[in-house]
C-alpha cells in the first residue's frame, strides 16, 4: 500500500528533478504533522482545563474566546514572556539540551502514526518498534533535565523517572506483541487494516495493561510520581522557566497525545470507522481516549513510589505475558474467519485474571528499619 | 568500583505546597526513606501571647481569630470561657446555644478542610478539596450573616455573643443540618472504598495509644488512636452535657483512622445541631451585661474546650486591670506534631506529606 505522500512524490517526479521530487514533499509533510500535532495539544489543554473545571464543580477557563477557547494562546504567551532563569550551580549546557530531548523524539513518533487512509508520513515495516524506541528517548531528557538542575526535588523525581519508565516500558511492549501477533505485521497501517474488529474486543486485557502502562509512561495520574507537585513539588521541571519550561509543558501533552494516537491505533481500529470521514474518526477516538485520561486524574490519588513499582512488577508484568501466551495459543488454533470465538474467550479469561489478581495480590509496601 | 550511597538533608517547606502553611521539615532521607525529621517552626510568629498583655480583655478577642484561622469562632469561644470563668460570669441561654451551634458548624468546617487537603497531599489533584469547599462555602456565607466576615469573625464577647442572629440565619442552617448528610454519603461514596486511598493511608503513620497519651495529643489524632476522650462529654463546658453525641474512635491510629474519625465526627456534629435547634430558646438576652473596661478580679483561670483540632486552652492571669497580666495559649496541634518525628521514620516522602497532611495542623496555631 502506498501513503498519500509517496503518491504526491511520484506525481511531482513527472516534472521535478528527482532529489526536489523527493526532498520537497517530505518537509511539507513534516511541517503538517507539526502543525497538526500543536493545534491537537493546544485544543488538549483547553479540553483538560475545560474537563477538569467539570469534575471539581467549577467552571474553568471562561473569559478568553468563546467558552474560553483561547486561553491556552494566552497561557503560551505568558510563558513564552516570561524570564529564562538558569540557576547558578546548574550543569548550563545539559540544562539547555535537556528540554529539547525530551520534546524532539516526541514529535518524531507522530511520524508512523496513521491520521486517515494513507495519511501517514512514513509507513515503516517496523512502525510499532521505531515508537517503542523513540518514545524511551524522553526519558533520558528527563533524566538530563533532573541532575542538572542541581536541585534535590528534581534528583528525587529523577531517580523516580528512571525506574517508572524502565519498569513499565516491559508490559507496554509485551502487550503491543499481542497485537502485532494478531494482526501480523509491526506496519501501523497494516495492524489498522487488520482490525475488522477492533483489538480492544479482542484483547481487552493486553488494553487495559496497555493503557495503565502508558498512563506511567506519559506521568499522568495515578502515576505522575514524578511531577507530584504534594511530594516533590514540580519534579524534573522545577528549575526550568520561560520556552524551556514551555517545552516540557508541551511535551508532556504531546506524549499524551502519541499514546492516545497509538491507543487509537492498536487497540481501537485507528481511522475506520461508519459513516463519517475517516479524519474525523480518528480526532474523535484520540479525544475519548484523553478524556478518560483526564478522569483518572480527576479521580484518583496518587500511588506511593514502592507501591508502583510492585504494581509494574508483580501486576502489570505477569498479565502482559499471560495475555499473550493465550493470545499466541489462540492465534495458532483459532481460524481467522473465527475471531468472535477469541472476542468470547479473551473478556472471560480477563475477568478472571483480573477477579484472581485482584484476591491474591495487594499493593503492600511499608515501612523500612532505619 | 563499589557504589556508595550516604543520606541527604531536603528541605520541605518553608515554601511547599504541602506544609499547609510557612512550616519548615528538615528532612533526612536515603533514597527515598525517611531518616530524620526535625520540625523547624516560628516562621509565623507574631508574638500573640506578649501583644494581649498590652490590650484590653475585649481588644484580644480578634487575636484569637488568628490562632487557628480556620476555626475562629472555637478559639473566641475558649478565650471567653477562660474570661467567664474568672470573673464568674452566667451567659445567657441563648448565647449558649448559639455559640453551640456556631462551634459544631466551625467543626464542620474545619474537618471539612483536613480531610479535602488529606486527599490532595495524597496527589488527588485538588478535586476533594473543592468538593469539600462547597459545603465550607454554604458555612461561610451563614458565618457572614451574622458577623460580616467570612474567616476572621470576632463574633463572641465575654459573656455572650456580640449580637443576636439575624432571621434568615436559622432557616439556612436547618437546610444545611437537612443537607449534610447527604454530601457525606456522597463522600464517602467517592472516597471510602477507593483502593489507592486504602493502600496508601492504611497502615502508615501509626500512632499507638500509649504514644499519644504520654506526648498529650488531643482531637481526632488520639481518637484514632482509639482512646475515647473528649473535653465535651468528659468535662462539659457551656451547655454540652444536654445533647446526645457518640465520640467517635479509631482502632490503630494510622492516617485511614484520623480520616475516617474526623468523617464520623462530622457527622456527629450534624446530631449535635438538630438537637441544639429543636432546643433553642425563640428570644432572649444574647450576652450578659459586662462592662466595656472589664475588670476581672485578681486570680487566673483556665478555659478549655474540644476545639476542632484537640484541647484549645487559654490560660489567663490578671491583677485586677483592664490588660491580662499574662496571656497563655495551649494550642493542640503544636503539641500533635511532636509525634511527628516518631510516625514517620522509616517511611517515604510521600508518606511523611500524608502523615503530616493527616495530623492537620495550622500554622497560626502552631506559632502564635
Amino acid at each position: 500500500m502506498t501513503t498519500l505522500l509517496d503518491q504526491f512524490q511520484l506525481w511531482l517526479k513527472g516534472f521535478w528533478p528527482e532529489w526536489a521530487a523527493y526532498i520537497v514533499p517530505a518537509i511539507a509533510g513534516i511541517l503538517v504533522i507539526i502543525a497538526f500535532v500543536l493545534t491537537i495539544v493546544i485544543f488538549y489543554i483547553w479540553w483538560e482545563r475545560r474537563l477538569l473545571g467539570r469534575f471539581q464543580i467549577r467552571t474553568g477557563p471562561n473569559r478568553c474566546g468563546p467558552e474560553g477557547i483561547f486561553q491556552p494562546i494566552a497561557t503560551a504567551v505568558k510563558i513564552l514572556l516570561k524570564e529564562d532563569i538558569v540557576p547558578d550551580k546548574a550543569d548550563k549546557l545539559i540544562h539547555f539540551i535537556a528540554p529539547i530531548i525530551v520534546f524532539v523524539p516526541i514529535l518524531m513518533i507522530f511520524a508512523v502514526i496513521p491520521i486517515s487512509e494513507g495519511a501517514i508520513l512514513v509507513d515503516l515495516n517496523v512502525g510499532i518498534i521505531y515508537v517503542v524506541a523513540i518514545s524511551s528517548i524522553s526519558i533520558i531528557g528527563i533524566f538530563m533535565a533532573s541532575w542538572a538542575s542541581n536541585n534535590k526535588y528534581s534528583l528525587i523525581s529523577g531517580m523516580r523517572s528512571i525506574a517508572q519508565m524502565v519498569s513499565y516500558e516491559l508490559p507496554v511492549v509485551l502487550s503491543i506483541v499481542g497485537v502485532v501477533l494478531v494482526a501480523g505485521s509491526f506496519s501501523m497501517l497494516k495492524i489498522v487494516e487488520a482490525q475488522t474488529i477492533p483489538f480492544i474486543l479482542l484483547q481487552p486485557l493486553g488494553f487495559i495493561v496497555f493503557f495503565l502502562g502508558a498512563l506511567a509512561e506519559m506521568n499522568r495520574s495515578p502515576f505522575d510520581l514524578l511531577e507530584a507537585d504534594s511530594e516533590i513539588v514540580a519534579g524534573y521541571h522545577i528549575e526550568y522557566s520561560g520556552m524551556k519550561f514551555a517545552m516540557f509543558y508541551l511535551g508532556e501533552y504531546g506524549v499524551a497525545l502519541a499514546y492516545a494516537g497509538i491507543i487509537t491505533t492498536l487497540f481501537l481500529s485507528g481511522w475506520q470507522g461508519p459513516g463519517l470521514p475517516p479524519i474525523i474518526w480518528f480526532l474523535i477516538k484520540i479525544i475519548a481516549v484523553f478524556t478518560l485520561i483526564v478522569w483518572m486524574r480527576a479521580t484518583l490519588p496518587r500511588l506511593r513510589v514502592d507501591q508502583l513499582m510492585s504494581f509494574a512488577w508483580k501486576g502489570l508484568l505477569p498479565m502482559a505475558v499471560l495475555n499473550l501466551v493465550i493470545v499466541a495459543v489462540e492465534v495458532l488454533l483459532i481460524p481467522a474467519s473465527m475471531q468472535w470465538v477469541m472476542f468470547i474467550l479473551n473478556f472471560a479469561f480477563a475477568a478472571v485474571l483480573i477477579l484472581l489478581w485482584s484476591k491474591l495480590f495487594t499493593l503492600g509496601g511499608g515501612r523500612v528499619e532505619v | 568500583m563499589s557504589i556508595q550511597t550516604e543520606p541527604f538533608i531536603l528541605n520541605i517547606g518553608p515554601q511547599h505546597p504541602s506544609t499547609h502553611g510557612v512550616f519548615r521539615l528538615r528532612v533526612t532521607l536515603d533514597g527515598e526513606v525517611v531518616v530524620n525529621v526535625e520540625p523547624v517552626i516560628g516562621y509565623l510568629h507574631r508574638g500573640i501571647e506578649k501583644l494581649a498583655e498590652g490590650r484590653t480583655y475585649t481588644q484580644n478577642i480578634p487575636f484569637t481569630d488568628r490562632l487557628d484561622y480556620l476555626s475562629s469562632m472555637t478559639n473566641n469561644l475558649a478565650y471567653c470561657l477562660a474570661m467567664e470563668k474568672l470573673a464568674d460570669i452566667k451567659v445567657p441561654e441563648r448565647a449558649e446555644y448559639i455559640r453551640v451551634i456556631f462551634s459544631e458548624i466551625m467543626r464542620i468546617s474545619s474537618h471539612l478542610m483536613a480531610v479535602g487537603f488529606f486527599i490532595n497531599d495524597l496527589g488527588a489533584m485538588m478535586t476533594p478539596v473543592l468538593y469539600m469547599w462547597r459545603e465550607r462555602e454554604k458555612i461561610m456565607d451563614m458565618f457572614e450573616m451574622v458577623s460580616g466576615q467570612r474567616l476572621l469573625y470576632n463574633f463572641m464577647r465575654i459573656g455572650g455573643v456580640s449580637q443576636d442572629i439575624p432571621g434568615e440565619f436559622l432557616p439556612a442552617v436547618k437546610k444545611f443540618v437537612a443537607e449534610m448528610p447527604k454530601y457525606l454519603d456522597e463522600y464517602d461514596q467517592l472516597l471510602a472504598k477507593n483502593e489507592i486511598l486504602l493502600v496508601r493511608s492504611k497502615g502508615v503513620g501509626i500512632l499507638p495509644k500509649e504514644t499519644a497519651i504520654s506526648i498529650g495529643a488531643s482531637g481526632p489524632v488520639l481518637r484514632a488512636s482509639g482512646v475515647k476522650w473528649d473535653i465535651r462529654q468528659l468535662d462539659p463546658y457551656s451547655i454540652y452535657e444536654r445533647f446526645d453525641f457518640a465520640i467517635p474512635t479509631g482502632e490503630v491510629g494510622d492516617c485511614y483512622d484520623r480520616y475516617w474519625v474526623r468523617m464520623q465526627e462530622m457527622r456527629q456534629s450534624v446530631r449535635i445541631l438538630e438537637q441544639a435547634l429543636a432546643q433553642m430558646p425563640e428570644k432572649g438576652e444574647v450576652c450578659a451585661s459586662v462592662p466595656q473596661f472589664f475588670r476581672p478580679p485578681r486570680g487566673e483561670a483556665y478555659g478549655y474546650i474540644e476545639a476542632p483540632k484537640g484541647n484549645l486552652g487559654f490560660y489567663i492571669v490578671s491583677d485586677g486591670s483592664i490588660a491580662p497580666y499574662r496571656l497563655h495559649i495551649y494550642p493542640p496541634t503544636l503539641i500533635n506534631i511532636t509525634a511527628l518525628q516518631d510516625m514517620v521514620k522509616g517511611w517515604k516522602v510521600a508518606d511523611l506529606i500524608i502523615i503530616f497532611g493527616s495530623i492537620d495542623v495550622v500554622l497560626g496555631e502552631i506559632d502564635r
